[in-house]
């Protein structure tokens, strides 16, 4: 039965960690600047795992294979309560490699959340509400007009409470999609009408919960033009999973000419953009 | 029982090695060999005792942790003026520990009528300062402070029926050992034990006593 | 022979019926009590599992049994979001509650830790029934929670209580997953189906629950402390005793947190207070304080209720898993016939887990919005935790290495331990980290990482416990080859499950979503998803062989003895099933540690703790030299 178990152990072992080896399965394209060292830090990290787990497998399966009781009489096992030397040889190179791990992260960390969007960067407000999320762009004064909870009619079509008698709200535009643009910092104010949501794009590589009372601000530069899923990822109720956008990233010149136009013709330009881009292909 | 088949004779090896002879095990036991008695030891209700305060501490502290959070968190917050009544229970809560603790030292010095009685009072302090409670939600639901009107009035309503509820199990107890009391007792183990219990529900009232000041301190002087 | 001591006889052994089995005092029926409460409450959040695999395999068909049993959930027979997210609220609140919670400690925890440290009971048995039966309530609340909602029969009787136990529309339970994140289920009705009365009772019932653990932590901490034999000081008590006590202090300090944040919640959605809901929310159509069946609320926090539960909910991680690890140790000694490698830091590992365990709690928060300086602390804080979970792997390798392996069922659930364990938990190195979590947090590689830890690998614990004990507490075996197939069915099933999940994470595979049909990032993932059903529809079967097992094995099973598997501990040192104040009158005297196997010059390969007249090397468990 040893022996059994033994095989049984490697094969699932093998077989699991071969399913990490299928380029169909894994972290789709990075699109965003802070990707590629986050996605390094992913493979050190999956690296060790990786070796760990089949190391831990490999010795476990090699025990039950050669330790099994033979059943001869008189033949016992080794006698021995431990080792203090091998516990702290243990303790110390595990404590060294996991910990080191983690400081390592930190730096992907610090340098995506530890600062604030640089100056110049494109800043779109997003407002989430029970299974749709709206996009308030500041249009060509550069400034959000005021918005109030108070306003907010979503029979009038007012998601975000955008208030009309604001001088800085007349060139605003809402949409149901997120235009940004390719290669420039982005900033984007995070909030909820209702209750948690969560901002989840794969291809940027991080989710931000948007949190109900709170403004939160992210940002990164994505760096491919395209179009993209947008998916909510914090449960929000019963149409949860159909709680989705698409996020475009444009050249400058296309979302330049997009952010000029006024509301309504806004929204049509939009449409047309999100017909000519094409998802990725998976 | 286990029978367990002896081939070799005990040998004294050393220090850290052999068999070594059992010793008490820490419990408190009167006896002396060893093993625990339960029905000599009647330690485990002061043990109980102190680990079930624990898990009480540790709500009120998750409370806490959130009335101070909350109360950072947004500019809604009103304070409550403080009902006037509340240093009335603050002193019948006081009073009562002292009694609590006069009433102990009687059965220690094993005077049990002045035990039942100084218990009695000790009660009746402890019904005295649920009454001033009362009428401390009394008073301010009078004058409209419910407890959804603000953050601050949630608290004292939530912080002071926690604490209310917490106390009566200590009455409770009180009043269970006033009913005790007049019972009269010979059996040395069961002195033990009355003792063990009054001490038991003293750690616990003395407690709930310390917890209503820092409850009073956190609600008034805090924010 | 041993040395014996005339006990003394606590509470006399009932005669009746109901005091004998149903109210009784007796820790080993309260313990046997509280396995079949786990036992009734697996199958149900099992079943509800294999109802959302069908869903997310095959989303839209129509299943006309479905449509017959939960017509409001399934009309038509095609499941609705709705009842696809109350099960998944359902599932993760039954099985970590009411499985992962009371079977370990509870069950196991209540029969054997008196019997190991050699005391007649616990030190407060009436309190012990009181646990068992408080939490028997809070699992009855629970289950009318799935079924307030629908505003039928027994909904109808709740919503006379009050405007908030009024049903939503139409669903079958509360929505909200197992962490019942607020706002969402703070708001009430209006925040949509699933957010009626039924939440309502969900708080109550975890309320109920918090209760009874709290008072079972109580005992276990105080018989611990005060009611060892002579002779058993802390370092001579079996593994599974430091286990189940690291869990009880656990427990004693992180449910009253629970508590205290469900008090909160359950204040916001009843009596209108504003802890965790912030001001001017728009939901449904209507502002905050516009209208009556929205009344105004300012300023609350939605994030302190996360801190709260999450208080709570990681060191519950620890108290699901750290009972296992007590069981898998005892076990793999006792089957490898080696004493347990480096018991000391197999201590110092647990109390290492338990303690770090309330300082890691922000990990669940990385994306929250909390503050991102403390999100630095809490991943590093975390990684090192992987540090003692790392030494207890090695130390169960160390105890194999050199042994002579016996492998029963019990021995093969307890390898499948080590190996689930070390498959569920070192993924929490990617997920610890702060920077990595943003892309994984909330999908799919979240969902394996914590099934296999601290849900699969603590039933192995469970199962592995089950058959090694059961001789003991019935005096039968189970059935050794109804288990190896019950075994190697249910090992290779949960990595058939679970292994692909992961790399569904890596796609970006969002958890709590009743169909993935609306991404086309996650196209690729569909033959994974119905592989997964399919393993676990499998996995799900051969459970009902275990449990045929064991019913049969109470009255049909073979015959065992006193000490069965050669063991050491002071369970074997009495009659199977113990008498009712476990050692018949007669208290054991322990002297030595309780994994003496091997032992050199002993007679036999096996040295118990109450034996005398034996000569032990390396005395008292302590480290030997080299």
């Amino acid at each position: 039965m040893g022996r059994v178990l033994a095989v049984i152990i490697w094969i699932i072992t093998l077989l699991s960690v071969l399913l990490f080896f299928n380029k169909k399965w894994w972290l789709p394209e990075a699109i965003s600047d802070h990707a590629p060292a986050l996605d390094r830090q992913f493979l050190i990290t999956i690296l060790v795992v990786g070796i760990s787990f089949a190391a831990a497998q490999i010795a476990l399966g090699y025990a039950v294979w050669k330790f099994r009781d033979t059943g001869k009489a008189g033949d016992r096992a080794v006698y021995t309560h431990g080792s203090n030397r091998l516990e702290v040889l243990w303790t110390v190179i595990t404590a060294f490699v996991f910990i080191a791990l983690g400081v390592m992260g930190q730096s992907v960390w610090a340098a995506l959340r530890l600062h604030d969007a640089p100056p110049g960067s494109y800043t779109v407000e997003v407002v989430a509400q029970q299974f749709q999320w709206n996009f308030h762009y500041a249009g060509a004064d550069g400034k959000f007009g005021r918005t109030d909870p108070s306003l907010i009619d979503d029979g009038s079509l007012n998601f975000i409470g955008l208030d009309a008698e604001d001088a800085a709200s007349r060139d605003d535009a809402v949409t149901a999609a997120l235009a940004i643009p390719v290669n420039r910092p982005v900033e984007l104010r995070l909030r909820s009408k209702d209750v948690i949501h969560n901002f989840w794009v794969p291809q940027l590589r991080f989710k931000q919960d948007l949190v109900p009372g709170m403004e939160i601000k992210v940002n990164f530069t994505a760096n491919k033009v395209g179009k993209y899923e947008l998916a909510c990822a914090e449960l929000c109720g019963q149409l949860h999973f159909k709680m989705k956008s698409y996020m475009l990233v444009l050249p400058e010149d296309e979302l330049t000419a997009l952010q000029a136009l006024p509301q309504e013709q806004f929204q049509a330009r939009m449409g047309e953009l999100l017909n000519k881009y094409q998802l990725p292909q998976y | 029982m286990a029978t367990m088949v002896s081939t070799r004779p005990v040998r004294s090896t050393g220090a850290g090695t052999g068999p070594k002879v059992p010793g008490p095990n820490g419990n408190g036991s009167k006896r002396h060999d060893g093993f625990p008695d339960p029905d000599a030891n009647w330690n485990r209700y002061r043990i109980g005792m102190w680990v079930g305060l624990a898990s009480v501490a540790m709500m009120f502290t998750s409370l806490s942790s959130a009335y101070i959070v909350r109360s950072a968190s947004s500019n809604d917050w009103a304070a409550l003026p403080m009902p006037g009544i509340l240093l009335a229970s603050t002193a019948l809560i006081l009073g009562s520990s002292a009694t609590l603790e006069v009433a102990r030292r009687k059965l220690k010095a094993a005077l049990s009528v002045p035990y039942t009685k100084w218990l009695f009072v000790t009660v009746m302090l402890g019904l005295g300062f649920l009454a001033a409670q009362i009428f401390a939600w009394r008073q301010l639901a009078g004058r409209g402070i419910y407890v959804a009107s603000n953050p601050h009035s949630s608290f004292f309503y939530l912080l002071t029926g926690a604490h209310a509820v917490h106390l009566v199990g200590g009455l409770l107890g009180l009043t269970f050992l006033w009913l005790r009391s007049r019972r009269h007792v010979i059996d040395k183990t069961l002195i033990a034990r009355r003792k063990a219990a009054t001490d038991a529900v003293s750690i616990y009232w003395h407690f709930m006593d310390a917890l209503w000041i820092y409850l009073f301190l956190l609600l008034f002087l805090w924010r | 022979m041993s040395e014996t001591h005339e006990g003394v006889h606590r509470h006399p052994a009932p005669t009746g019926f109901i005091r004998k089995y149903i109210f009784s005092i007796d820790h080993k029926v309260i313990g046997i009590q509280y396995i079949m409460l786990a036992l009734a409450a697996v199958v149900v959040g099992m079943l509800m599992s294999l109802l959302m695999r069908l869903q997310l395999s095959w989303p839209g068909t129509d299943w006309p049994i479905l449509g017959t049993l939960f017509p409001t959930g399934a009309p038509n027979g095609v499941m609705n979001p709705e009842f696809y997210l109350s099960l998944v609220t359902m599932h993760g609140t039954i099985m970590v509650f009411f499985v992962l919670t009371t079977a370990p400690q509870g069950g196991f925890g209540n029969y054997f830790l008196p019997i190991q440290i050699g005391a007649e009971d616990m030190a407060f048995p009436y309190l012990n029934m009181l646990s068992f039966w408080v939490t028997l309530v809070g699992f009855i609340v629970i289950l009318m929670a799935i079924f307030v909602e629908g505003n039928q029969g027994i909904g109808e009787w709740f919503a006379t209580l009050g405007p908030s136990f009024a049903g939503g529309s139409g669903t079958v339970g509360p929505i909200g997953g197992w962490t019942g994140y607020a706002p969402l289920s703070a708001l009430g009705k209006i925040a949509g189906p699933g957010q009626g009365g039924g939440m309502n009772l969900w708080i109550i019932s975890i309320a109920i629950f918090c209760v009874g653990s709290l008072l079972g932590a109580l005992n276990f901490i105080t018989t611990l402390l005060n009611m060892r034999t002579k002779g058993m000081t802390l370092m001579r008590m079996p593994l599974t005793c430091w286990a189940w006590f690291t869990t009880a202090v656990l427990a004693l300090l992180s449910f009253p947190v629970l508590l205290g944040g469900g008090i909160l919640l359950l204040l916001d959605r009843v009596a209108n207070t504003s802890f965790f809901i912030p001001g001017g929310l728009y939901v449904s159509g209507l502002l905050s304080g516009s209208n009556p069946n929205f009344p105004l609320h300012t300023g609350g926090s939605p994030i302190l209720w996360q801190h709260l539960f999450w208080f709570f909910g990681h060191p519950e991680v620890y108290i699901a898993i750290l009972p296992g690890m007590g069981a898998t140790s005892h076990i793999l000694a006792t089957f490898a016939r080696k004493p347990v490698f480096g018991y000391r830091a197999m201590v110092f590992a647990i109390f290492a887990i338990g303690l770090l365990g309330f300082f890691v709690w922000g990990h669940h928060m990385f994306i929250s919005g909390m503050s991102p300086y403390s999100a630095i602390a809490f991943s590093v804080l975390t990684l090192s935790i992987g540090v003692p979970s790392a030494v207890k792997t090695f130390n169960w390798l160390g105890t194999l290495w050199g042994g002579r392996i016996r492998f029963t069922t019990a021995m093969l659930f307890a390898l499948g331990f080590v190996s689930l364990f070390v498959a569920g938990g070192i993924t929490g190195l990617i997920l610890g980290q702060s920077s990595l979590d943003l892309p994984m947090h909330d999908t799919y590689i979240v969902t394996a990482h914590f099934h296999l830890v601290m849900g699969v690998a603590s039933i192995f614990g469970m199962f592995a416990a089950t058959y090694f004990w059961f001789p003991k507490m019935f005096g039968r075996f189970m059935s050794e080859s109804l288990g190896r197939i019950h075994f190697w069915i249910t090992f290779a099933g949960v990595y058939a499950i679970f292994m692909p999940m992961h790399v569904m994470g890596l796609m970006g595979m969002p958890r709590r979503f009743s169909q993935f049909t609306e991404y086309n990032f996650l196209v690729n993932s569909s033959g994974l998803v119905k592989l997964v059903t399919v393993a676990a529809i499998i996995t799900i079967a051969v459970q009902f062989v275990f449990y045929f097992n064991v019913f049969w094995s109470m009255f049909k099973g073979e015959r065992a003895g006193e000490n069965p598997w050669e063991a050491t501990t002071l369970e074997w040192n009495t009659p199977s099933p113990p008498p009712h104040d476990n050692f018949a009158g007669v208290l054991p005297v322990v002297h030595h540690g309780p994994y003496e196997f091997a032992v050199p010059g002993a007679p036999r390969d096996y040295v118990m703790q109450t034996d005398v007249d034996v000569e032990v090397p390396s005395g008292n468990g302590h480290n030997g030299k080299h």
